[in-house]
């Protein structure tokens, strides 16, 4: 077994989702199955291949530094689940 | 056969033409599709939000500028359905997620941009898998779509819904998104035409997004001449989209010759047969058969073999759940959309609690994989090892179009397949994509065209992909063979499904 299910509960920690222990075991099974799939990426051999991370190669697209019409502050908060006057309102951060 | 054809039925080019010179107005047509929505769509279920009142409005404002004496673009008047992917300004959108609901954008897409000023008809949203995390519209938050050849079949996905809408003429042309397949595979599924663009052709800018180096925008239509007429209106160079190409957009009308005569064409061998398992005899013989059709027109065609494809799966499955894994970290209910209301002890709680609520099982599964591919003393072993197979599989491509214009094989390795049939199976859901996703990882342009039936009268698609940029030939080769095989004529009756399980196939 590749991953087991402590670190499944880890890795949906670092993803901000939460699972019953039904949905741990199950994802631990589904995980590893898939992952064992990709075992079969090790018989590739790739030394000296640079890894590809876009279809086209492009650097750097930049506009001009000047302002342009943005969305006004109702707009950008109309579909906000708690606003407080023009802010997005989220519960205690800092004690 | 000569028989009344219903508005509904006909083809955007066909619609055109009656309405530039006045035979019928675009609010006849609009009740037209209109009625064939009301008397399928409960069967189908492909559309998950009308928006009459927006097409209504639409409607008029093309009859009036066309009363006036105005020119109008090709499209003006043509019925539109929308995959939920795109923010369309004022009209809910939720990408098929929970998480989602309630969502209306302050803004417009550009591709939404474009068809407004084109004067398309919003019809509303398409149904999709979640996130467009699916190849079945299975993984829907709003329940699955069916194929309207055979109601217990699916559509494929994740564009289902948008590609089950035109298969049916609930809409006269549609768009999708194409990640890994998602418009390619349903209309293989379903028997129409779909295009996805060169990786850049088409603007991303207000389309949710899956992966980001992988999503394209493309149109789902009848026949290969309006998935010209669409493409003319999505294509072009966009300064919000910072992977936008800034060059020229042909007329790819232009490109619509019945004459494929000095085309080279090549067979991918691991289209035909992935890691030594072939694909259906049935698909199998119908590709050939294409490939048979296009040599007689004048094509020279061989088979051509790109041995890193037989990668494609495990590397597409690490890269686009890496990317989803970031994009998706929008989703924690401070912005927009669903927020938990279970009490909550902080702010990690209410992230964790919100998400599990709107997230369903795909995409959480797929978040769960891009975040072990990414995360420390992993990054190394899946998500550059899967970058530097994705460059393998890119050199393949760019070697193999040294001396072939086109590549073709099969879109899916199956015809659809029933509804429930891999959703417990994760993995066999993946492999339903095999000859699709190396098209993305290359940013490759690539199309599906109706090439035969199966035995029991299921679609199959011939799979075409061009250069870089290469969309003019593949049109061309599309058009020269749609227009001498004549499949795309066949049309999908879907039967309600109280009456009976069964759809009936009739030639127009």
């Amino acid at each position: 077994m590749l991953l087991t299910p402590e670190e499944v509960e880890h890795v949906a920690l670092l993803a901000r989702l939460e699972m019953t222990d039904e949905e741990r075991e199950r994802f631990t099974s589904q995980l590893n199955s898939i992952l064992e799939h990709f075992e079969q990426l090790r018989q590739v051999d790739t030394t000296g291949v640079p890894p590809m991370s876009h279809a086209i190669a492009m650097s750097n697209v930049l506009r001009e530094d000047e302002p342009t019409p943005s969305l006004s502050p109702d707009d950008a908060l109309q579909n906000a689940p708690d606003r407080s006057d023009d802010y997005f309102g989220v519960p205690r951060v800092i004690e | 056969m000569s028989e009344t054809r219903e508005l509904y039925d006909l083809t955007a080019h066909e619609l055109s033409d009656l309405l530039s010179t006045k035979q019928v107005s675009a609010r006849e047509v609009l009740d037209s599709v209109w009625g064939r929505i009301t008397s399928v769509d409960e069967s189908l279920h492909s559309f998950i939000l009308l928006t009459r009142q927006v097409a209504e409005k639409q409607a008029l404002d093309v009859d009036e500028r066309r009363a006036r004496g105005e020119r109008l673009p090709a499209m003006a008047g043509a019925p539109l359905a929308l995959k939920d992917i795109y923010c369309t300004k004022g009209i809910e959108t939720t990408c098929g997620s929970k998480i989602l609901s309630g969502f209306v954008p302050p803004y417009d897409a550009d591709v939404i941009e474009r068809c407004r000023a084109h004067g398309l008809l919003f019809l509303g949203k398409t149904n999709m898998d979640e996130f467009a995390m699916g190849s079945s519209t299975e993984n829907s938050s709003r329940g699955a779509t069916r194929n309207p050849w055979d109601l217990e079949r699916v559509p494929g996905g994740s564009s289902g819904g948008s590609v089950a809408a035109v298969t049916a003429s609930e809409a006269i042309v549609a768009m999708g998104t194409d990640t890994g397949g998602s418009i390619r595979q349903p209309a293989s599924f379903c028997g129409v035409v779909g295009l996805k663009p060169t990786y850049g052709r088409v603007s991303r800018y207000g389309v949710i997004a899956f992966a980001s180096s992988l999503d394209q925008v493309g149109p789902i239509t009848k026949d290969v001449r309006d998935c010209a007429l669409m493409l003319n209106v999505l294509a072009g160079h966009d300064s919000r989209d910072s992977t936008s190409l800034d060059v020229p957009t042909p007329d790819y009308t232009q490109a619509l010759i019945p004459d494929v005569k000095g085309l080279r064409i090549g067979l991918v061998r691991e289209f035909m047969e992935y890691q030594g398992v072939g694909v259906d005899p049935e698909v199998a013989a119908a590709v050939r058969g294409a490939v048979d059709r296009l040599e007689e027109l004048g094509a020279t065609c061989d088979e051509v073999s790109l041995p890193h494809l037989n990668y494609s799966i495990p590397v597409y499955y690490i890269l686009a759940p890496a990317e989803a894994s970031s994009n998706l970290a929008r989703y924690d209910g401070v912005q927009y959309g669903h927020r938990t209301r279970q009490p909550i002890a902080d702010i990690i709680e209410m992230y964790r609690k919100t998400r599990d609520e709107g997230f369903g099982a795909e995409v959480k599964r797929r978040i769960m994989l891009g975040t072990y591919a990414l995360s420390a003393g992993y990054y190394d072993a899946y998500y550059l090892k899967a970058s530097q197979v994705r460059t393998l599989i890119r050199r393949d491509f760019d070697r193999a179009f040294e001396d072939h214009d086109l590549l073709v094989g099969p879109v899916s390795p199956t015809v659809a397949f029933r509804l429930g049939e891999k959703t417990e199976d994760p993995v066999a859901m993946y492999l339903s994509d095999v000859c699709t996703v190396p098209v993305n990882l290359g940013g490759l342009p690539a199309m599906s065209i109706p090439c035969g039936f199966s035995g029991d009268g299921l679609p199959i698609g011939l799979h075409i992909v061009g250069k870089p940029l290469g969309e003019e030939t593949m049109l061309r080769a599309a058009y020269a063979y749609e227009q001498s095989a004549d499949f795309h004529r066949r049309r999908a009756v879907p039967i309600d499904t109280r009456e009976g399980r069964r759809s009936a196939v009739v030639r127009a």
